[in-house]
């Protein structure tokens, strides 16, 4: 049976809203985090299908540009794609890397940072980030938001979607469906505790192994994610597709969401009273009745002059 | 004979704008104002209830570039018109130094001015700057047409510029309306066409000065032949 979609009393934060969430709530629930250890992926691409099959997606069929990425990039229907990437290693050696790329679902989200209708992201208590197509609007902001380049607008109803965390799934208490299909036990799910504790361990597994730069990803730029990969390179994460190495939500939509909006429509508000009490005080522009006569008798000097001229 | 009143209807005043200059200042203002209601709601949820004039949230965001375009097709056309008589003179300079004499009603310590003080030919460059700047951000962050083929960097400038140059122009026009309630005779103007020559001299005398001349050199022209045609003294 699918869950509830959205569970609105385990609402933390909420797009375009000036209010607090509910917050007295506190540690009632634990937050949830998926780990993806790339180390131990063989691109089998069951995640996939998990995740089209438990959300009702079905993308279109594309073709084969001579790469195993299928569908090439993320789609309004297509939440997850594993990306391929050929890495030559410092040996020379061919190293396969195959980064399943989702939504990291980040404690700060710039999607939602950037959202200007109200309620139309969310994140849950648990850490899910949500979108909730009722109050979205189509108007993209949230993937200037995103400094991951995730969220994508539909071509058929204009909305936003992207990968839920299966958070009805999770809200009834089971697994994300890629986590439940994964043959490898590369992607695990589970408190975000127990996941950095895994993540550590295989991480020390992998650096006994020779990857000396093996690391989790878990940038603080973002204030964490909730999705969090383990690397066998985490200090150069650009390797992996593009991974940022420092991604955080872009200065420029700090500037044109941050604190300067707000100051800007209380100046908007300034001005139009401003208006109002400087007529209050100096008054209308007005001419005298004095400089209406003085016009006037003028013209009326000026046409009796040219009367008399022959 | 009693003194003319400066309304009165024996006085056709002077004629300041057109039929086709108020209809085109008319059709950017009603757009302008469309555009600020529906952009406000998208600038900030405090403004998010004026969605509900435009028929809900996600019409407002279809509708707000559609009325861009069509202020911007308008103002093309009036910035040509205006075009001259908003080019900035010696005199508005000094105008613009004595800003506090305009605030505070001084206005016989003023400088004459032409056909536009610099208060409105300021108004007039604003907007020659913002209409291009907001159509060019407007169109790179257009949602489904053009958004999407945009680099994202450009596009998260796009939205941050469009915010502020809107601001800007908002800023502006909020200026622009005060000074047609504050200025007695302004607004009528606009909607009319005419002015009173008292209210042409008091506040645009290089102006009234010309159209004096123009009506002097009319009435010259007209006499001659009025004489010739008639063969009877002008009264």
């Amino acid at each position: 049976m699918r869950g509830d979609q959205i569970n609105l009393q385990n609402i933390v934060k909420r797009s375009a809203t000036q209010v607090p969430s509910p917050q007295e709530r506190d540690d009632g629930v634990e937050t949830v985090t998926k780990l993806i250890d790339v180390s131990r992926c063989i691109g089998c691409k069951a995640c996939q299908v998990a995740c089209s099959e438990w959300n009702n997606l079905r993308d279109e069929v594309g073709e084969c540009v001579g790469e195993y990425d299928n569908p090439t990039d993320l789609t309004p229907n297509t939440w997850q794609v594993m990306r391929f990437n050929e890495h030559e290693n410092e040996q020379g050696n061919l190293e396969w890397l195959i980064r399943k790329d989702n939504c990291m679902h980040c404690a700060e989200p710039g999607c939602l940072e950037a959202c200007p209708a109200p309620g139309a992201i969310v994140q849950y208590a648990n850490g899910i980030v949500d979108f909730n197509s009722e109050h979205c609007i189509g108007c993209g902001y949230c993937v200037a938001g995103c400094p991951f380049d995730v969220p994508r607008i539909s071509k058929k109803d204009s909305k936003a979607y992207k990968c839920t965390l299966c958070s009805d799934r999770v809200y009834h208490g089971l697994e994300p469906a890629c986590v439940k299909s994964c043959p490898t036990g590369s992607i695990m799910f589970g408190t975000r505790e127990d996941m950095l504790d895994l993540a550590e361990t295989r991480t020390d597994f992998l650096k006994e192994r020779g990857f000396e730069n093996a690391g989790i990803y878990n940038p603080q730029g973002v204030g964490g994610t909730h999705v969090i990969y383990v690397l066998q390179h985490a200090d150069e994460p650009e390797i992996y597709n593009d991974l940022p190495k420092d991604p955080r939500i872009s200065p420029l939509v700090e500037a044109w969401k941050g604190i300067p909006k707000p100051l800007a429509s209380v100046a908007i508000g300034l001005a139009a009273f401003a208006g109002f009490f400087h007529y209050l005080t100096a008054g209308p522009k007005e001419t005298s009745e004095e400089e209406e006569e003085e016009v006037h008798a003028d013209e009326e000097r000026d046409q009796q002059s040219e009367e008399k001229r022959p | 004979m009693s003194k003319p009143k400066p309304h009165a209807k024996s006085d056709p005043g002077i004629l300041r704008y057109d039929a086709l200059s108020r209809i085109n200042h008319w059709l950017i203002a009603i757009s302008f104002v469309m555009l600020v209601l529906s952009g406000l709601p998208l600038f900030h949820p405090f403004f998010w209830s004026l969605t509900g004039l435009f028929g809900g949230p996600t019409m407002t965001r279809i509708l707000h570039p559609y009325i861009g375009l069509f202020m911007t097709l308008f103002f093309v056309i009036m910035a040509i018109r205006f075009f001259k008589v908003s080019l900035i003179k010696r005199h508005d300079i000094q105008w613009l130094k004595q800003i506090k004499d305009v605030l505070s009603n001084h206005d016989e310590r003023l400088p004459p001015v032409g056909k536009n003080n610099a208060g409105q030919k300021l108004v007039y460059w604003i907007m020659v700057l913002c209409v291009p700047l907001l159509l060019v951000t407007g169109l790179l962050i257009w949602q489904p047409y053009f958004a999407d083929a945009i680099p994202i960097t450009l596009r998260r400038l796009a939205a941050f510029g469009h915010a502020y140059v809107a601001f800007l122009a908002i800023i502006t026009l909020i200026i622009h309306i005060y000074s047609g309630i504050w200025v007695k005779g302004s607004f009528t103007a606009m909607i009319r066409g005419r002015v009173s020559k008292p209210w042409a001299k008091h506040h645009h005398d290089l102006w009234y000065e010309e159209e004096m001349e123009k009506e002097r050199k009319e009435r010259e022209m007209s006499k001659p032949q009025h004489q010739i045609m008639t063969g009877e003294e002008p009264k």
